[in-house]
């Protein structure tokens, strides 16, 4: 983890090769530990899903748990685009459970049996990939249904005339801006989030060997904001997720409803 | 920051689209697009049979209200039909009885008018005998005390006069 017994905070987003596997063009595609996460996130994922397959009239406790997420996610759609958002759903609810279940594993303390805990949301490469294809997907489907019209979204209701050379310029900034920010909000909150614990966490062991006194000034109050800051963690995995669910479905609405 | 120095290695880049591409495919097509509307149809199935339910529940409750209005009616019409069969039966016995007491009344009229009469006749011919009878005293007791013999017919005028002064 550390060279000399210094605790490197960055190390953990490293990601490492497992084994190769083949070349396109000059480029090595390997299975990574990302990789391997991901493949993990999305098998559990599929599991979770089955347990809500049984499609009983009255559910048991892992049924209505899924129906719940399924429930949450449809009456977004619903309220944000209306009856047509129904057609994105499996798009957004998608996303939603993905990027949670890989926030929420990240979080996991898998260390504890020698695994190397990883999460896959921290990579600007994967949030980016992400924020590109739900902006394609808001470009698509606009100009698939709206044609040139689309571009009327770049004009408010409302604008007064004079305001006509300004007004368009703000918002097709606004509008291309959209995938980083959708992109960056989420590498930054997992990042900053890891980044935070593993400082903590250095603390206590930098604490420690600076002797009793001091491991227990240090150690104690550090070992408690930690207890604090996982369940905060905790908290913004799920919000993120969220947040990069709601904002696709509202960048959705603009495509589909216009303003 | 290994999130963007590991852009320089040949492989990362490559490998991440790769496998998020393959892994969220795995997630959209059989999860979001095979399990999803699989649930929700169930979830909808079940509203649905909640919403009808209900209607049918509350159909049910309105033909119950239906039903006990109806016998509450019925229930009245016979209660009303009953006390005026009492009233009509009450009203017949107290005309039949009235009719009765009529006849009886009129028996008993009869009755008394016949005895009266009777009595009348016996009073008359009681009347009549005590008149002979006095007539025959009188004759006797003037006889006695004054040794006349007097005529029956003279007596008994006399004795008529005084009892019928």
């Amino acid at each position: 983890m550390a060279d000399q017994g210094k605790v490197d905070p960055m190390h953990q987003f490293e990601v490492q090769k497992m084994f190769d596997m083949f070349h396109v063009g000059n480029h090595e595609v390997a299975f990574t530990t990302s990789a391997m996460w991901m493949v993990i996130a999305g098998l559990l994922l599929w599991v979770f899903m089955i347990g809500g397959m049984k499609r009983q009239l009255v559910p048991g406790r892992w049924q209505v748990a899924v129906e719940g997420f399924t429930g949450f996610i449809s009456s977004m759609m619903n309220a944000n685009i209306g009856p047509e958002g129904r057609k994105y759903t499996p798009y957004v609810f998608s996303l939603f459970m993905f990027i949670l279940m890989l926030n929420v594993i990240g979080l996991m303390p898998f260390g504890l049996f020698g695994l190397h805990p990883f999460t896959v949301t921290s990579h600007f490469a994967i949030t980016g990939f992400l924020a590109i294809l739900s902006f394609s997907i808001v470009l698509i489907v606009g100009f698939w249904r709206h044609g040139l019209h689309f571009f009327s979204l770049f004009v408010p209701h409302g604008t007064p005339w004079w305001l006509l050379w300004l007004i368009p310029a703000i918002e097709l900034v606004s509008f291309l801006v959209r995938p980083f920010s959708l992109a960056l909000r989420l590498f930054v909150a997992m990042t900053a989030g890891h980044v935070l614990m593993k400082v903590f966490a250095s603390f206590i062991i930098d604490g420690i060997a600076a002797g009793p006194a001091v491991g227990l000034g240090v150690g104690i109050p550090s070992m408690a904001l930690m207890v604090g800051i996982s369940g905060l963690e905790l908290l913004v995995a799920g919000i993120q997720a969220y947040v990069f669910a709601l904002l696709t479905s509202l960048y959705l609405n603009d495509a589909i409803n216009l303003h | 920051m290994p999130q963007i120095s590991q852009f320089a290695e040949s492989w990362y880049a490559a490998s991440q689209i790769f496998w998020v591409l393959l892994t969220f495919g795995f997630v959209f097509f059989v999860i979001g697009r095979g399990m999803l509307p699989k649930i929700e149809a169930t979830v909808d199935a079940r509203d649905r049979k909640v919403a009808d339910d209900l209607a049918a529940a509350k159909a049910a409750h309105a033909a119950a209200d239906g039903l006990e209005e109806s016998y509450r009616q019925q229930s009245d019409a016979s209660r009303a039909a009953a006390q005026k069969a009492v009233t009509d039966a009450k009203d017949k016995a107290a005309k039949d009885a009235e009719k009765r007491l009529a006849k009886v009344d009129a028996e008993l009229a009869g009755k008394l008018a016949a005895a009266e009469s009777e009595i009348g006749a016996a009073r008359t011919s009681a009347m009549a005998e005590i008149e002979a009878v006095a007539a025959e005293a009188a004759g006797d007791l003037v006889a006695k005390l004054s040794g006349v013999k007097i005529a029956t017919a003279d007596a008994k005028a006399a004795v008529k006069a005084v009892l019928h002064g």
